[in-house]
């Protein structure tokens, strides 16, 4: 994949997407430090599929936030191959630019040289079945259109490495299995590495090819646990409930133990 | 795999679009029937009765030197425009508050955006910026014609003074309003620095900026009527604030009644025709203004 990069960053890429060493991560609380991550480490090899899974408020979105380098970590390292594509849980779109041109800005942003942009947003709506879209206005779109324009954008960015932070959590039931389907589709086609934010424990095993759960306060990993169930996957199918419940389980117990003092 | 059901790829494909049709909205331009009723027909009868109530208590005053007949006025915006005169009146003070006003665009953005964007400046100078937003800038006259003496220059200092505030003020406040999530945005895809700001600073903040716009042209139109009343020099030419002191020194009230007419006029219209459009398009493709 990174075939020009120096000898020490491509034996990186080679294994890694992304390697957090060892992250921590604290802010200035009323009370003084209040420690929101403690020593994280997680790998995500190229072209895997990554949940992550934690209860409200235990530091995922700080975790993606840092991956994306939109913040330091504490202590720790984390590093990417390249600058990782970040679809957040609001869609984020530009709602003076067009579906299209939302594309393009990110298209222009990497270098793409203007004649091929056009053609390339094209590609890429088509990519998220929204081939009309392109002259839309965000506010001319359903929620789950814009949520695919906002994929489609993160895709232009062609990195190596998608990180989603519960993209799909304001949409309904209906909307968001079929963005199950699309976004399974989609990183078997193009071979990315996905680092998936959830609380929603099915949605986890519906598409991850490894489940990480994060404890809360500060947030830990607590259990990891490898889904070898084939895909296509449907939420409903019995493997998925099966271990979606064996996973409930477990955070139920994790959540628990914050009650006991 | 291969049984008589769809896979699961086209079984989205077409939910999806059943979905997409579903949701997706239809928005139709409002027809020119709707336009005369909504828009064009309120103002016009309010003008009706505003004219009904003056020709009404013309009688009842029963002093033109006071309040002059509607005829009266009438015929001397008449008087005027077969002369010649009426639009000479409004070109001499149309061309200097848009000249001024270009002029405190071309000052009032980047103080603006330095306001907005360096720490020190605004700690410096963000809080008179806004304190002179309500400074009347009739205040700024006097020192104008002292510093300038009685000449163009000092006109478009009095109208720089009034817009240049409220023009960087409206930047700064739309800077202010730029949600963080755009800018967190922009960043992962690149925009950092100056790219960042030309690319999604600016348009996000492009509402506060257009009112801020608005703004600053009601302020240039007033600045520039009263340093017009108040400065009066032949060279000057007659624009319509010296129209109204002229009224008012000959005593000619139709006179003093055509040029307040003739501001207010000048001003709603250009606001009609620049700033509101503006406004309203900015505000439409956003999706941030509700019909009705
Ligand atoms: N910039 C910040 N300053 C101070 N505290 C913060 C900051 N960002 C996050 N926190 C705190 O860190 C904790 C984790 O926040 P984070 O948003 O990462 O949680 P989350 O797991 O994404 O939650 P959710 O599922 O609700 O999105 C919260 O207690 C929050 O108050
Ligand atoms: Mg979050």
């Amino acid at each position: 994949m990174a075939t020009t990069t120096t000898l020490a960053q491509a034996d990186e890429s080679v294994e890694y997407a992304a390697r957090l060493e060892h992250v921590s991560k604290s802010f200035a609380g009323p009370g003084g430090q209040q420690l929101v991550l403690d020593d994280v480490s997680i790998d995500v090899a190229p072209g895997e599929f990554v949940t992550l899974l934690g209860a409200s408020g235990c530091g995922k979105s700080t975790l993606l936030n840092l991956v994306a380098g939109l913040d330091r970590p504490s202590t720790g390292d984390i590093i990417t191959d390249g600058r990782p594509a970040l679809m957040f849980q609001e869609h984020a779109l530009f709602p003076w630019l067009t579906a299209g041109k939302n594309i393009e800005l990110a298209l222009k942003l990497r270098g793409v040289p203007k004649p091929d942009r056009r053609t390339k947003a094209e590609e890429l709506l088509e990519l998220v079945r929204l081939k009309g879209a392109y002259g839309k206005r965000v506010h001319e779109l359903s929620g789950g259109m814009r949520q695919r324009v906002a994929l489609a954008r993160a895709l232009a960015q062609e990195s190596n490495l998608l990180l989603m932070d519960e993209p799909f959590a304001a949409l309904d039931a209906i909307t968001r299995d079929v963005l199950h389907d699309e976004i399974t589709r989609i990183w078997a086609e193009t071979g990315v590495s996905v680092l998936f934010v959830t609380h929603n424990v099915r949605e986890a095993v519906r598409l991850a090819q490894r489940v990480i759960l994060l404890s809360s306060r500060p947030g830990r990993i607590a259990r990891e646990w490898t889904v070898d169930i084939p895909q296509p996957r449907r939420i409903e199918d019995a493997p998925v409930a099966e271990l979606a419940r064996e996973i409930t389980e477990e955070l139920r117990g994790e959540i628990r133990r914050h009650g006991q003092h | 795999m291969a049984s008589t059901d769809t896979t699961p790829a086209q079984d989205a494909g077409s939910v999806e679009a059943g979905l997409d049709a579903l949701e997706t909205r239809t928005t139709g331009r409002p027809t020119l029937r709707q336009t005369l009723v909504n828009k064009i027909l309120p103002p016009v009868i309010a003008l009706a009765v505003v004219l009904a109530v003056w020709t009404l208590l013309y009688p009842i005053v029963d002093d033109p030197s006071k309040l002059p007949s509607p005829a009266a006025v009438g015929s001397t915006f008449k008087e005027a425009w077969l002369q010649g005169d009426l639009l000479g009146y409004i070109w001499t003070s149309v061309s200097r508050g848009l000249l001024g006003f270009f002029f405190a665009l071309l000052i009032g953005t980047p103080l603006g955006l330095i306001v907005a964007r360096v720490k020190f400046v605004r700690a410096a100078i963000g809080p008179i910026l806004s304190g002179l937003q309500s400074l009347p800038s009739v205040a700024w006259v006097p020192p104008a014609v002292i510093w300038l003496g009685l000449n163009n220059s000092m006109m478009y200092a009095v109208i720089l003074l009034g817009a240049v505030p409220s023009i960087a003020n409206g930047l700064v406040s739309g800077v202010d309003q730029v949600p963080p999530l755009f800018l967190r945005a922009g960043r992962t895809m690149g925009a950092t620095g100056v790219k960042g700001i030309w690319h999604v600073t600016l348009p996000a903040a492009l509402p506060g900026y257009v009112a801020g716009l608005k703004q600053g042209w009601a302020f240039s139109w007033r600045s520039l009527m009263a340093a017009e009343i108040i400065a009066q020099f032949p060279d000057l030419g007659v624009g319509l604030g010296q129209l109204l002191e002229n009224g008012r020194t000959n005593s000619d009230m139709a006179m003093v009644f055509e040029a307040i007419l003739l501001i207010l006029f000048v001003g709603i219209a250009i606001d009609l025709l620049i700033f509101s459009p503006l406004e309203r398009w900015v505000l439409r493709s956003r999706g941030l203004l509700v019909k009705g």
